[in-house]
């Protein structure tokens, strides 16, 4: 086991590059996917036909084809349609973002609709415009609402960056891989990478508890101090809307 | 309750709201229904309805659950749209806009728009935005849709916080309130919107017992002291007695009887009326 580590230590600064690659697409790809979220979330609530149409549509696909087709798709088959090639760290950032965007979407959609219709009603009866309505008091309600939700499709979308592996790209996965392959040392290499990704994963977590704890303390909302490092699911970020 | 230097009398006259004089200065009612119908699929909750109130007038709607008085406000705050009829609001159709051959079609969100500058609402359940501090809540409307200055807003809402009586709860959250601050928030927030008609809806329901008085007290004041005018549905008869000058009372979907309060609950005509007294008093 010793070689593994000897070894690990010896080509750090691949080991450091592989890491940087796999946050890179971690990072990217959640902004992507943000971004597509909350574009897509917003038409699904619409009152054109054609913009609620469109956003199930690309919902639907993306969710429903398997991200390690999107990631071959891109890699392999967008060349030959298209005629030009990503880096293998841009298709994935590329399908990371849309499929975790269109995951993301149900979330700022269930959200919306979660927030009581009286609020609506008390902005319309203070004559608000229908994009004041949305962005001062419906959405800033709904975020607190999504964060939890984030986190896990946050979480997920990391632990599906080893898939760049298959595109060889140079990710923590990939260059781990190497130095299991030049050592033999599939134990120690399985549990180096078991433990990256889980203390990756438990950083992420807590980053969005502060996230969701300064969204709730906007709301008036109380918080301890230990809500920092409970993981907690969807389910439990009750929020009594109009009390 | 400070009563003295209530912040309320408007500033400018109340008449100039329309650039041009419509019908409403030549003893049109303020409000007008005309034939309103409301049906929610096979239920009808107003039937042909009309009726009017003038303007500075201070009127009750009473009425048992499910007869409509609610429906009302709600169509006035354009809330629900009319199946049915017109109604008019200082001569022109609220929730219409007039065709070029002379008919009315339903308004889109400008006209919309439009027609809710004139009316404000407080709800039962208060409706606070608990995204917003006590004072953001009062300034966000008057700053992003009457074009206020920040700083003007802010010494608007601190004015209407003191007469509501919760000047120091400037920087609270509404999560933070009690149901009784809430609403009292609530009603500051509508008035700085500077409304000609406000309704109220049900507005001590959701209160506890003892907020109440303060709560009532407090519309009794602006009843007095400034010349909005108001709908208001509620259950205590006390407050519309003390109040309006006139009480409408419904019975499904319909204007049984209207009146004076005295008129109304000591000698009504309508043996409707008459069951319902009994049964609330």
């Amino acid at each position: 086991m010793s070689d593994f580590f000897s070894l690990l230590v010896e080509e750090f600064p691949q080991v450091r590059s592989g890491l940087w690659v796999t946050l890179q697409a971690t990072v990217l790809g959640a902004l992507l996917a943000g971004v597509l979220a909350f574009a897509l979330g917003l038409m699904a609530g619409s009152r054109l036909l054609l913009a609620r149409g469109f956003s199930r549509v690309v919902v639907e696909f993306f969710r429903g084809t398997s991200l390690y087709i999107q990631l071959f798709w891109l890699y392999y088959a967008m060349p030959l349609v298209t005629g030009y090639e990503l880096a293998p760290v841009a298709c994935g950032v590329v399908a990371f973002g849309l499929n975790y965007g269109a995951y993301g979407a149900e979330v700022v959609r269930g959200a919306i609709n979660s927030v009581p219709r009286a609020q609506y009603e008390a902005a319309i009866a203070l004559n608000l415009s229908p994009s004041r309505r949305l962005w001062k008091v419906i959405l800033p309600q709904a975020w607190v609402q999504m964060i939890p939700s984030f986190t896990n499709l946050l979480i997920q979308l990391l632990k599906c960056t080893p898939l760049l592996w298959l595109l060889s790209a140079a990710d923590l996965m990939t260059v781990v891989q190497t130095l299991r392959d030049r050592t033999g040392e599939t134990l120690a290499a399985y549990l180096t990478l078991l433990a990256v990704y889980f203390v990756l994963a438990y950083a992420l977590t807590m980053l969005m508890n502060l996230l969701e704890r300064s969204a709730k303390r906007r709301l008036g909302l109380a918080t301890g101090a230990s809500s920092l490092f409970k993981s907690r699911s969807a389910s439990t970020a009750a929020l009594g809307g109009t009390r | 309750m400070a009563t003295e230097p209530l912040p309320l009398q408007k500033t400018a006259a109340p008449a100039p709201q329309d650039a041009v004089p419509a019908a409403g200065s030549t003893g049109e009612p303020l409000v007008r229904f005309e034939k309103v119908v409301k049906r929610y699929g096979d239920h009808v909750v107003l039937d042909q309805l009309d009726f009017t109130v003038d303007r500075g007038e201070h009127v009750t709607l009473i009425g048992p659950s499910g007869s409509g008085k609610t429906t009302i406000l709600r169509l006035l705050m354009t809330l629900e749209k009319v199946s049915d009829g017109v109604i008019w609001v200082n001569g022109s159709p609220l929730s219409h806009v007039r065709t070029p051959g002379g008919g009315l079609k339903p308004a889109g969100e400008k006209e919309l728009r439009e027609s809710r500058k004139k009316i404000g609402m407080v709800f039962q359940q208060f409706n606070l935005f608990p995204n917003m501090k006590v004072l953001q809540n009062i300034t966000e409307a008057p700053i992003s849709v009457l074009g206020k200055g920040r700083e003007e807003a802010e010494t608007r809402a601190r004015e209407l916080l003191e007469l509501v009586g919760l000047s120091d709860k400037v920087d609270a959250h509404p999560s933070q309130l009690s149901g009784g601050q809430q609403q009292r928030v609530a009603i500051a927030r509508a008035l700085a919107m500077e409304p000609e008609i406000l309704l109220l809806d049900e507005v001590t329901s959701a209160l506890d017992p003892e907020l109440v008085a303060g709560v009532l007290e407090l519309l009794g004041d602006i009843a007095r002291n400034t010349d909005i005018t108001m709908l208001c549905v509620t259950h205590e008869m006390n407050f519309a007695r003390d109040v309006s000058e006139k009480v409408l009372m419904f019975d499904a979907g319909r204007v049984v009887e209207s009146g004076t309060p005295e008129k109304i609950f000591s000698d009504p005509s309508h043996e409707r009326t008459r069951e319902f007294l009994n049964a609330v008093l």
